[in-house]
């Protein structure tokens, strides 16, 4: 039952993003030609809210469900893997169409070929777990 | 309900993705997708071999809760919350897709010319999403998060880590975009 409230909030997520066709390869790829407002208009209203959301968490000191002030986990400091890794990222993101939320998203509604994305999201990450200490970041 | 079987506008959909993120937080945990890949190799065992993915995954099955709502999510909303429709497309993308060879651009969520079984089963068109799901996989690992972790949470706690990623997934999607796809697909 405790796991009932993020099925929810997946729900939503999975509903939002088909809706604002957020997950079609084409947005991504009309974004990346800089040739429609649509999906700078979502990461940016997402962004403004946001800011908006967690500065007011901040000032009154809201507690989250667990009775903890919230908090937003802090990124690690560094320059080098976030341009690098972010490039990849980008590069696969452009060419699959399809982010880490999206892909699961894809396949409930019914692209099954994209369970070959996720497969092969899966063999990136294990590569990146075997090689990471010889990696700089 | 008419709205609702509509595309959603962007200035609906942003605010609700920022809702999620501050649902999760408040729920005390974080809205970051792309930790579901470790935690789906961890869970396949690769933990015995590589310290990396050795770690209680357990503690993060809320996580995969979330991806799997986020599944059934995407199957109520293409099922029963939409009509039919195109995506109303730039018609100078519609035509520069043409010239790539894609055509019907944005009568579906996904081009046939990459996701049909006709295109997987070919050696170019499985080679294509293999590269772009190792680039996504291995990338958004390097950098620590993807577009939910960066791009959405980290913007919005104004985290400098998090700008350089998403100036990264900029380059990343600029290039393969504009130099490469004329190369892929020209």
């Amino acid at each position: 039952m405790k796991f009932l409230k993020f099925l929810f909030v997946g729900i939503i997520f999975g509903i939002v993003l088909v809706k604002s066709e957020a997950v079609s390869w084409y947005r991504i790829y009309e974004m990346f030609k800089f040739e429609s407002f649509h999906m700078y208009g979502i990461i940016g209203t997402a962004i403004g809210t946001g800011v908006i959301l967690l500065l007011i968490a901040k000032q009154l000191k809201l507690n989250n469900l667990e009775g903890n002030q919230m908090k937003v986990p802090l990124k690690d400091k560094g320059v080098f893997r976030y341009i690098i890794g972010g490039t990849l990222f980008g590069l696969g993101w452009a060419l699959a169409g399809a982010c880490p939320g999206p892909m699961y998203i894809l396949v409930g509604t019914g692209a099954f070929s994209v369970l070959i994305v996720i497969a092969a999201a899966l063999v990136g990450t294990y590569v990146y777990g075997i090689i990471k200490d010889k990696l700089p970041h | 309900m008419e709205h609702i079987l509509q595309p959603w506008p962007w200035y609906v959909s942003g605010p609700l993705i920022a809702l999620i993120m501050f649902t999760l937080i408040y729920l005390g945990k974080t809205f970051g997708m792309s930790s579901n890949l470790r935690t789906l190799c961890a869970i396949g065992g690769a933990g015995k071999k590589v310290k990396f993915f050795h770690f209680d995954w357990r503690s993060q099955l809320w996580n995969l809760i979330v991806v799997l709502g986020a599944l059934i999510g995407g199957f109520i909303a293409h099922q029963f919350l939409s009509v039919p429709t195109h995506i109303d497309l730039n018609p100078k993308t519609i035509e520069d897709l043409s010239q790539l060879g894609f055509e019907n651009a944005g009568q579906s969520l996904l081009p046939a010319e990459l996701y049909s079984w006709d295109a997987v089963f070919s050696l170019k068109g499985i080679l294509i999403l293999v590269i772009g799901g190792l680039l996504v996989g291995f990338g958004t690992r390097y950098a620590g998060g993807c577009t939910s972790g960066h791009a959405i949470t980290g913007l919005s706690s104004l985290q400098r880590p998090s700008l350089i990623a998403v100036i990264g997934f900029f380059i990343g999607g600029l290039i393969m975009t504009h130099l490469l796809f004329p190369l892929i697909f020209g």
